[in-house]
């Protein structure tokens, strides 16, 4: 039987990363929130924010610990599934990885443990220090992942130890690849704080923990606004909104400008086949148009009914409506990256963000003129965009790992030359279907979980 | 630093790290195991709290292993990691399993479910220890590891009689140490019937230290073969004197009502089974038994010189804080285990 262990290991990666990723995405989010509800009530000493606390505290320990059990697979999956991988990227990759557990998981899990059980056993302001230390640590090791994944999409700060004993700097390998064999050659770490914020380190991480705090606010919005659609004058209810709407309108304004604005200028700069993967760009060209609509095709590389505005994209990437922006068309083809897919999930994310800003200050002007909460439709909006944030982030990531391909270190590895040698086929197989069942059965179950504590609804506090 | 100095500063820290693991979330397992076996529902409630503020932050340590053996020693991680697939999945579905277990229980409702649970947690717990236990034993014993450093072996090449029987000898020594967490954080019958919990599995444990010693003269003669006899042999007695004495005292201090003292004695039992392990290997991180050459070793398979610095930068800056956290979470939990509204 001939199986391609690359494709199948690959479907197994974002089986599980995909999974992985929905929890994180919210609890990030979600933190910052519960840290702005629990200093409220520490300060104002008014019940309905401990209720509030509580209540998403609750399901902020649940997503959590979906959260942590699914991430052990992804610390995992690196050794069983990309050995080849591992040990070329062993000496860089691994660093952000420990740093991760003992930055963040340690202060993280152990503060979450105080916060969620220690609410009558410390006084009421480590309680707020043990929220706001769950939050630091959850963002903190979001930097050190996005450390570790940015690395493969902008290499910096090392060196290649070839298997014959030489070391060559990056530079000179990228000058002429094909003189080089990497067979059995790894990268060595020459520069700690280079590999740490490499090029697309610092949008990239922004670009992240802001659609994590986008997909808290929506989290305890749409929650909330399905309170105040029962009752319009559901104090609890109109508190999470209002938050939401706060936290939410702010983030997602800053998400497209600065923080998505310089993402892309930078993978304009440094991943120019991405770039124009998702931009739909397959000729190099000046003036080039931001492309609001098409249905890209592979062979031949086309853009089908698209609908352009010429000059933007040239003007958002360089500040300049006739620069050029360089096409596929001068890469050549074994090293595209699959054009539907990056093109597609880029602009439905887009369209998603401009919708969060939409909704948010829809709902902020309703708020303003004292008619939101009776707005049965705004708040019907609000509950069904609940998830949308993490559908947002999913599709980011999406286009930004596909369209890192056929790269698993950009212009270094490739993902085929990464899998493990000692796993079969069968063994991959068998694992794929073994963790769709169990993440089958648990996102049905975490859905349902979420879905009957809100309808029980938050516990009454003892004012 | 010298590279050497750095290396065996890694290994040396790669098994704290595993050391930090097996104490912490031994006792969890443990409870997890003995949960199995709990009376009721308030028994049960008070099992899965006895752990609940904790047992997340004592899984961390095994991410925090997995992470420094990824940075150190990648060759080794890669090796290890891929060619105990099998064996390696089978242990994500029981982390997880047991990991959803406690809010999933809390939350449901039918009776059905939380029975389904609880066989989740406890079963979940069952084998995370004897899988763990059974992968040490394979380290220790060695396993096909080929010329280009790749695991040549199947899944059934792992379950030979030594790593069994390691496996084993982990179950029983988690169980002693989670029953003699329970006897600190119960009351009453169910503190009493930990008590002889307690009892039986130090029976167990001393029993198959015994044949596991044996079975590692005959099965695992490396381990007794030292590349630094002047430092690994008074190392070596000094951990198997640590081992025995704290195994000995931990029936007297239960009998004297001295638990927490028992609890660190087995906590010292833990530790030292490990070292002894550690010292038998050094500076082997897994043996191949189809060639010596193909060892993979702290000193030709780790990662650079510069990375090792870096990394003991990150671990001395990090770990006494993580420490710290530990030693604050432990303290505001002391005590009995008392149900509250915030409970599972």
């Amino acid at each position: 039987m001939d199986i391609d262990v690359v494709l199948l290991a690959r479907l197994k990666f974002w089986m599980t990363v995909a999974f992985h990723f929905v929890f994180p995405t919210i609890t990030i989010g979600l933190a910052w929130l519960l840290v702005a509800f629990e200093t409220a009530g520490w300060k104002t000493r008014k019940p309905v924010y401990e209720q509030l606390g509580r209540f998403f505290g609750k399901l902020f320990g649940f997503t959590f610990a979906i959260g942590v059990a699914t991430g052990l697979v992804m610390v995992f999956q690196f050794g069983t599934n990309w050995s080849q991988y591992s040990r070329f990227v062993g000496d860089i990759f691994g660093a952000p990885l420990a740093a991760e557990a003992v930055f963040a998981f340690f202060m993280e899990s152990t503060f979450l443990g105080l916060y969620l059980f220690g609410r009558e056993r410390i006084s009421r302001g480590a309680h707020v220090f043990s929220i706001f230390m769950v939050a630091l640590g959850a963002t903190i090791s979001a930097f050190w992942i996005i450390v570790a994944n940015s690395w493969q999409q902008t290499p910096a700060g090392f060196a290649l130890a070839l298997a014959d004993g030489r070391i060559i700097s990056q530079a000179e390998y990228l000058a002429n690849p094909s003189a080089f064999d990497l067979a059995n050659a790894r990268a060595v770490l020459v520069d700690f704080m280079a590999a740490v914020f490499n090029p697309s380190t610092l949008p990239r991480y922004f670009h992240t923990v802001f659609a994590c705090l986008i997909s808290g606010a929506f989290f305890v919005g749409g929650i909330g606004a399905y309170y105040v659609r029962k009752n319009s004058s559901d104090e609890f209810g109109r508190l999470a909104v209002k938050y939401a709407i706060v936290f939410g309108l702010v983030a997602s304004l800053l998400q497209i400008f600065p923080i998505g604005h310089e993402h892309g200028q930078q993978m304009a700069k440094t991943q120019p086949e991405k770039f124009a993967a998702i931009m739909g760009i397959y000729e190099s060209q000046s003036s080039a148009p931001i492309v609001l609509f098409a249905v890209p095709t592979q062979r031949p590389p086309e853009l089908k009914v698209p609908i352009e505005i010429p000059g933007v994209l040239s003007w958002l990437a360089f500040g300049d409506v006739n620069a050029t922006v360089q096409g596929l068309a001068e890469i050549p083809q074994e090293d595209w990256p699959p054009l539907f897919t990056t093109f597609v999930s880029y602009h439905n994310m887009v369209i998603l963000g401009i919708w969060f800003v939409f909704i948010l200050a829809m709902a902020a002007f309703l708020w303003y003129r004292k008619t939101l909460w009776n707005n049965r439709l705004v708040l019907r909006a609000l509950i069904w965009s609940l998830p949308l944030p993490v559908i947002a982030s999913q599709l980011g990531w999406i286009a930004a790992e596909v369209g890192r391909q056929p790269w698993a270190v950009y212009r270094l590895l490739r993902t085929s030359q990464s899998v493990s040698v000692t796993v079969s086929a069968e063994l991959v197989i068998f694992a794929i279907i073994l963790f769709f069942l169990v993440y089958a059965v648990m996102g049905i179950a975490y859905i349902r979980l979420v879905v009957r504590t809100v309808k029980k609804g938050p516990l009454p506090v003892d004012a | 630093m010298e590279l050497i100095t750095l290396q065996t500063l890694w290994f040396v820290l790669t098994a704290v790290l595993l050391i930090g693991y097996a104490i912490l979330d031994g006792f969890d397992l443990g409870v997890g195991i003995l949960h199995l076996f709990a009376k009721d529902e308030t028994e049960r409630r008070i099992n899965l709290n006895s752990v609940g503020p904790v047992w997340d932050g004592n899984e961390v340590w095994l991410i925090a292993g997995g992470g420094a053996l990824f940075a150190a020693f990648a060759p080794v991680y890669a090796a290890i990691w891929s060619g105990f697939y099998l064996a390696l999945m089978l242990l994500l579905v029981a982390l997880i399993g047991r990991a959803v277990a406690f809010d999933f229980r809390a939350k449901s409702e039918s009776l059905r479910t939380k029975r389904l649970l609880d066989l989740s947690f406890g079963v979940g717990s069952l084998l995370i220890a004897l899988l763990l236990g059974v992968a040490f034993g394979n380290i220790l014993r060695g396993i096909p590891i080929d010329a280009n450093g790749w695991y040549a072996g199947t899944f059934f090449t792992l379950l030979n009689p030594y790593a069994i029987v390691v496996g084993l000898l982990t179950v029983v020594l988690f169980v002693m140490h989670g029953a003699l967490y329970l006897v600190l954080k119960t009351e009453g019958e169910q503190m009493a019937r930990m008590v002889k919990a307690a009892h039986f599995s130090w029976v167990m444990f001393t029993t198959l230290y015994v044949v596991a010693a044996i079975f590692t003269f005959f099965d695992a003669p490396h381990l007794f073969t030292y590349a630094y006899p002047e430092i690994q042999k008074p190392l070596w007695y000094l951990f198997l004197v640590l081992s025995l004495g704290s195994l000995a005292l931990i029936p007297v201090l239960v009998g004297r009502k001295r638990i927490v003292h028992a609890f660190v004695s087995s906590s010292v039992l833990v530790a030292s089974m490990i070292a002894l392990g550690a010292v038998g290997l050094f500076p082997r991180l897994v043996p191949s038994t189809i060639n010596p050459s193909y060892d993979l070793t702290a000193f030709a398979h780790s990662s650079t010189q510069y990375t090792l610095t870096i990394m003991l930068y990150i671990a001395l800056a990090g770990m006494p804080l993580a420490i710290l956290y530990k030693v604050i979470l432990y303290r505001v939990f002391r005590g009995k285990t008392v149900l509250t509204k915030d409970s599972y």
